[in-house]
């Protein structure tokens, strides 16, 4: 061994020339490395049909006063809200109130539809789905760990940090809505 | 610990083996003539507990996934056929489901053991930390086995579960959709589940196999504490260890068969009959009772993402322990101010499991009107979590450092035979050798 590489430096071996080998054998198992590992990870994200994203159109004139909707969007829960005035007045007259995540009634509702109130129906604490009418502001309870949102879906007590989320939608006529 | 072998090979074929693959040197030299210290009591039976535990936990899953329909449309329904159709289906279930939970008991049990008799101290933090490497595979496992039969409480498990890391800042939303493979729990998740639910026990047992090395280079802690001085101290783990062992572990399975046979739901949750509904989560959602401490923890603190990190800190700290323990003497048995901290800890810990149980704004009094500090009522099982949670964080964090520090712990006993055989030194060195013969 150490006769070879006493040989070896005699005959001329450059030392940089052993790292520049060294080095370029690394980096390339390093990026094979990364190349095989990019598929394996990425594999576990949306597939294509999961991406590709369903909408759903629902007849509004299905819903009576007061009451609410769940329908399945997308793998999740949407609440439909068909809001009586006197839960309108309180969402607004709330706008003044301590809120954890400021939003006014008018931004969660399309304008001159106080009435409809769509949200996805995913507590943004952990996910559980909230029971409407419940909890001190009458507008839903979390069952999971407490969480209290008002007549316009925003959080009010308890541990979820977010206001429920208004997802995109559009007023196709004055009963028809499409959501996503 | 790892002293000379004695093991000699009895026939030619062994000899043959022995000189190309020493297995059985191997098995000898660990689980025959390993020397235990003598005076070791029951809770060190569980080691030997959990390794049955994980080989009933495999076979028994071995068996259901021969039955069991991995899709978010087939799962709820094939459990119901292993229930009612497959021969036995009923037997096997049982015994998986609540074997998951003997094995979570005998794991409590084991680590509070450690707890208890300091044997995560010098020099087996190794061996510790590997323990609780099994403990994390462990929750991760039953975890993902809970969600299988993708009844109510597991689908809504899963969620609560999964959305846990979407408290993470900035990076948490788009490692939550590839976890869950799509932008809910869905079916893409519960395959994911089941293959990992499948990989992990086998990933435990290569564990278990590093634990163990472990323990047989530093040796077993004992009652005392103290290192075992001479062959007195010691006895070979065949036949004394294994018979203790087989005695312990026949125990154990009456309680299990007693689980299975006469109680085989009394551990479960009654949501979990009825078929998963992303659109309705159950009235009171809870965790398998194994994890209600930590889902106490979690509901304690008011904030999200600090209710994460308090939550998985419940679990850090363990592995932090060895050195956060000031104290030299390694048994309470010789701690009497550390023996009543650690009672207390045994009762909160106790306390938050109940806690996990109830309903946040439940009162713990009934009738009892108090009033709200920080949003809550003082007397509802949100404040009981949260004075109990604080004193589990103390305890690892204040308690165990300062303990070592300022008490004065009880004297040790010279060698491990002198308190335990009555009469001591004198005659010990002849009598353990007679032990030994009859072995
Ligand atoms: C560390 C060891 C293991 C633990 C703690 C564990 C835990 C669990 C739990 C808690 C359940 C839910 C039981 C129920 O309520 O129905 C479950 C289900 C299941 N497990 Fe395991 N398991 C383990 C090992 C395995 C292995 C090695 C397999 C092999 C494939 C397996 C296959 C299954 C299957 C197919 C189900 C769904 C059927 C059912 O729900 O009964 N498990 N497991
Ligand atoms: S998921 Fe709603 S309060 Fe936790």
């Amino acid at each position: 061994m150490a006769d070879s590489a006493v040989h070896n430096t005699e005959a001329g071996d450059d030392p940089s020339r052993r790292d520049f080998i060294h080095i370029a054998a690394i980096a390339a198992a390093g990026g094979a490395v990364a190349a095989i590992a990019w598929p394996l990870i990425s594999q576990m994200n949306p597939s294509a049909d999961t991406l590709a994203l369903a909408s759903v159109e629902y007849d509004l004139t299905k819903i009576e006063p007061g009451q609410q909707v769940t329908i399945n969007w997308r793998g999740k829960p949407l609440f439909i809200r068909y809001r009586t005035q006197a839960q309108i007045d309180e969402a607004v007259r709330d706008d003044s109130a301590q809120l954890k995540d400021p939003e006014s009634d008018a931004q969660r509702h399309k304008p001159g539809k106080a009435q409809w109130l769509i949200l996805v129906g995913s507590c943004t604490h952990l996910g559980c789905v909230p029971t409407v009418g419940g909890g001190e502001y009458g507008g839903w309870f979390c069952p999971c760990h407490g969480s209290v949102y008002d007549t316009s879906g925003r959080i009010r007590k308890g541990p979820a940090p977010k206001n429920l989320v208004v997802p995109e939608y559009a007023f196709l006529s004055d009963t028809k809505v499409k959501i996503g | 610990m790892s002293g000379h072998s004695t093991y000699e090979p009895k026939n030619g074929f062994s000899r043959w083996l022995d000189q190309r693959l020493p297995v059985t040197r191997l098995v000898w030299d660990s689980f025959v003539d390993y020397p235990t210290p003598r005076n070791l009591n029951y809770w060190w039976t569980f080691g030997g507990i959990l390794s049955l535990m994980l080989g009933v936990q495999i076979v028994s899953g071995i068996v259901l996934a021969m039955h069991y329909t991995p899709s978010a449309s087939g799962a709820f329904a094939s459990v119901e056929h292993i229930m009612r159709d497959v021969n036995y289906g009923w037997l096997i279930r049982y015994t998986h489901a609540n074997g998951a939970s003997m094995f979570f008991m005998a794991v409590y049990i084991h680590m509070l053991r450690g707890l208890y008799y300091g044997s995560f101290k010098p020099p087996r933090e190794v061996l510790w930390l590997l323990g609780c490497v099994i403990y994390g595979l462990m929750m991760a496992t039953a975890f993902m086995g809970y969600v299988l039969p993708w009844g109510q409480m597991s689908f809504h498990g899963a969620v609560v579960i999964t959305n846990i890391i979407g408290a993470i800042p900035v990076i948490g939303g788009p490692i939550l959709t590839w976890l869950q493979g799509g932008f809910a729990v869905d079916n893409a998740t519960l395959n994911r589940f089941f293959s990992l639910h499948y990989l992990l026990p086998f990933m435990i047992a290569g564990v278990v196999v590093l634990h163990v090395w472990a323990l047989h280079v530093v040796g077993q802690n004992n009652p005392t504490g103290i290192d075992p001085k001479s062959k007195v101290d010691t006895l070979p783990f065949t036949p004394y260890a294994t018979v203790k062992d087989g005695f312990a572990m026949s125990v154990f399975l009456i309680l299990f068969a007693v689980f299975v046979f006469y109680m085989p739901n009394s551990l479960g949750h009654a949501d979990n009959y009825i078929e998963a509904n992303p659109l309705v989560t159950p009235q009171h959602i809870v965790p398998e009772w194994y994890f209600l401490p930590f889902y106490a923890i979690l509901r304690a603190v008011p904030d999200k993402v600090m209710g994460v990190v308090a939550m998985f800190g419940s679990i850090g700290v363990l592995f932090a322990l060895p050195w956060l323990d000031t104290s030299k003497v390694r048994s309470m048995r010789y701690r009497p101010m550390a023996k009543l901290y650690f009672i207390i800890l045994l009762v909160v810990c106790v306390t938050l499991g109940f806690c996990g149980a109830k309903l946040p704004d439940d009162q713990v009094i009934p009738g009892l009107e108090t009033f709200k500090v920080m949003d809550s009522d003082l007397n509802s099982f949100v404040w009981l979590s949260r004075l109990a949670t604080l004193y589990y964080f103390a305890y690892f964090l204040i308690i165990t450092p300062l303990l070592g520090l300022i008490e004065t712990p009880k004297p040790t006993p010279e060698t491990i035979a002198s308190p335990a055989l009555s009469h001591p030194p004198t005659t010990p060195a002849g009598a353990a050798a007679d032990a030994e013969k009859k072995g």
